[in-house]
């Protein structure tokens, strides 16, 4: 039976981060959305993480750049949501399509 | 290791954290302003005092060198403008304006730890450091615009950012190092060949340049721009117009000019990337401007068509990046100058929409007449911003693009040229309708001493960099040569 290698983990990764790059264009709902973001960056912790074991494991600078990274994704996210109840309290609504006063 | 070197980037925290705090027990929120520049002012002054040293900090992931100190002393003052010209705007809040001030100097912060760093960890954390503040402040106003405009600019700076760190993440893959130098001593032996069958080194690179080009407003990440000048405050849009983009420009020559300038391979690919980009960016911006009826919404259009102006220097430098600096120095030169025009832009046109209430270029009809020294600013700071004698737009472009013609990029420089041309028409429309049209109203436009302070400081600069360019010039050519040429 082949062992989990560095390419497993990458694939993993590619395809959460191609989701929640889809969920990030396609979606409405501006909460689905900051989700979709968060599942990207933890895809590229995913990879983070993988490549730090397999191509500098005597290093811990892709674990420290994973930590780094959620912590500026907690961060990230608290904005966004206070962004949302501000948008919410304007609009009515949290549908990226109806929030639409700015176009072309 | 030596806190002096960490002087300007302390002093700054501990100014906006002072703020916040004063704020709490201050009536007068003037004076929140007046401490706000008075840090600004201290941490130049350390700038200043580190100049000539080149140092590393932080186990050689800061930088203190020409390079840094160059951009530094920019973003300081682009900060203290902006808060000169936004005292008028604030005083209308009636609720945070200690935030305010503190979330400026916490995202000026961010910009000078930007042109610093040159590690990939830490900047990703300056980067979001700058664009948080910059999210929160676009949505100061809390009206329906300014909301929608705050979260239009924090969802594509949130993908764009996990973009950029998927980048990140397989240049850290491909060579196991996160500091640039170290990047580039690993990426230095990889030959086209094993790159090709292992793409994943290309394709690390093509995402930090999308990733980066959000912050630049650059083509493929630009779609924010528009939306997020006409809603925003009119300061915080001055501020991120100018401060966001340096910033951004200052990452990419320090990650590009040290950790991918060779092997040639590379080096000419990312150039061939970045003057595609340009091309396309500068026929966008310009046609897309040409239509605009809003003049907030106008510039941010111009602005985009401006970073691709910018890329030029860019494309210059992966085309042949060990040719001389002509074409880096010629990009810091051009930052400074549009850094000081785009400020005096902004800064009439806060006053005037302070009393017209509208952005509409319609409205700005005989301006002269009723503002003669904001339409005088303003119509410099447009004149410089077509790059027209005598004006700083011209030496930085004229800069740009010779060095882009030194590294074989005739095409590049004649389509460039052709939209400058493009750009006249939008700009001088806009002083065509303040100096001949018939003013609405005999009422003259107020103006306070701060606003009134901004525009001279930057109108006098735009003025002294067009007709004595030598002394910055000479700064921007030793910061570029900083870059391990």
């Amino acid at each position: 039976m082949p062992s989990v290698g560095l390419e497993h983990y990458l694939v993993l990764s590619a395809v959460l981060f191609s989701i929640g790059l889809y969920g990030v264009l396609a979606k409405r709902n501006a909460i689905i959305i900051l989700m979709c973001l968060e599942i990207m960056l933890n895809a590229v912790n995913i990879a983070l993480v993988a490549f730090s074991r397999y191509v500098a494991p005597t290093l811990l600078t892709g674990q420290v750049f994973a930590i780094f990274v959620i912590v500026v994704a907690a961060a990230e996210t608290a904005v966004g949501l206070a962004i949302i109840i501000a948008i919410y309290r304007r609009h009515d609504t949290i549908e990226s399509d109806k929030i639409d006063l700015m176009k072309w | 290791m030596n806190l002096a070197l960490f002087g300007p980037e302390l002093t700054l925290t501990a100014t906006a954290l002072a703020v916040i705090l004063l704020d709490l027990f201050i009536e007068r929120k003037g004076l929140l302003a007046l401490l706000s520049i008075a840090g600004l002012i201290v941490s130049a002054g350390f700038t200043v005092a580190l100049w000539g040293t080149s140092e590393g900090a932080f186990f050689d992931t800061f930088a203190v060198d020409s390079f840094a100190l160059f951009f530094k002393l920019l973003f300081l003052g682009i900060a203290a403008l902006v808060i000169l010209a936004s005292t008028d705007y604030v005083s209308k809040f009636e609720r945070f304006r200690g935030e305010y001030y503190a979330l400026i100097l916490l995202s000026a912060l961010g910009m000078i730890l930007m042109s610093a760093t040159r590690e990939l960890i830490s900047i990703y954390i300056s980067l979001e450091l700058t664009g948080i503040s910059l999210y929160v402040l676009s949505g100061f106003l809390k009206d329906a615009k300014s909301t929608e405009s705050s979260l239009k600019y924090l969802l594509l700076g949130a993908m764009s950012s996990a973009v950029l760190l998927y980048g990140m993440a397989l240049v850290f893959g491909v060579t196991g190092e996160t500091q640039l130098d170290k990047i580039a001593f690993a990426v230095y032996s990889i030959t086209l060949g094993t790159a090709s069958a292992n793409p994943a080194l290309i394709l690390g690179v093509v995402l930090l340049i999308v990733g980066f080009g959000f912050k630049i407003a650059a083509f493929p990440s630009h779609m924010w721009v528009p939306d997020v000048y006409e809603g925003a405050p009119t300061p915080v849009v001055a501020y991120l117009s100018v401060g966001s983009k340096a910033a951004g420009f200052a990452v990419i020559l320090r990650v590009f000019s040290t950790a991918f300038a060779l092997p040639d391979w590379l080096s000419s690919s990312w150039g061939v990337i970045f003057a595609v980009l340009a091309a396309i960016g500068m026929f966008v911006g310009n046609l897309s401007a040409l239509p605009q009826t809003n003049i907030k919404r106008m510039l941010g259009y111009s602005s985009i068509a401006q970073a691709g102006y910018l890329m030029v220097g860019l494309a210059a430098l992966g085309a042949a990046p060990f040719a001389g600096v002509l074409g880096q120095s010629g990009v810091l030169f051009f930052l400074a100058g549009y850094a000081l025009a785009n400020l005096g832009a902004f800064a009439a046109i806060i006053a005037i929409s302070n009393k017209v209430n509208s952005d509409l270029i319609d409205d700005y009809s005989g301006m002269i007449k009723r503002a003669p020294v904001l339409t005088l600013a303003l119509s410099l700071s447009l004149i410089s911003l077509i790059g027209m004698p005598p004006a700083a737009g011209f030496i930085g472009k004229f800069y740009i693009f010779s060095g882009a013609v030194h590294s074989g990029l005739l095409w590049l420089v004649i389509l460039a040229v052709i939209n400058s041309v493009i750009s006249a028409y939008y700009y001088l429309r806009v002083v065509k309708v303040m100096w001949f049209n018939e003013p609405a109203s005999d009422e003259k436009v107020p103006s306070s001493g701060a606003l009134r302070l901004a525009l001279l400081i930057s109108s006098l600069g735009v003025l002294l960099l067009g007709i004595a360019p030598g002394p910055v010039l000479e700064l921007a050519r030793n910061a570029a040569n900083m870059l391990g040429f």
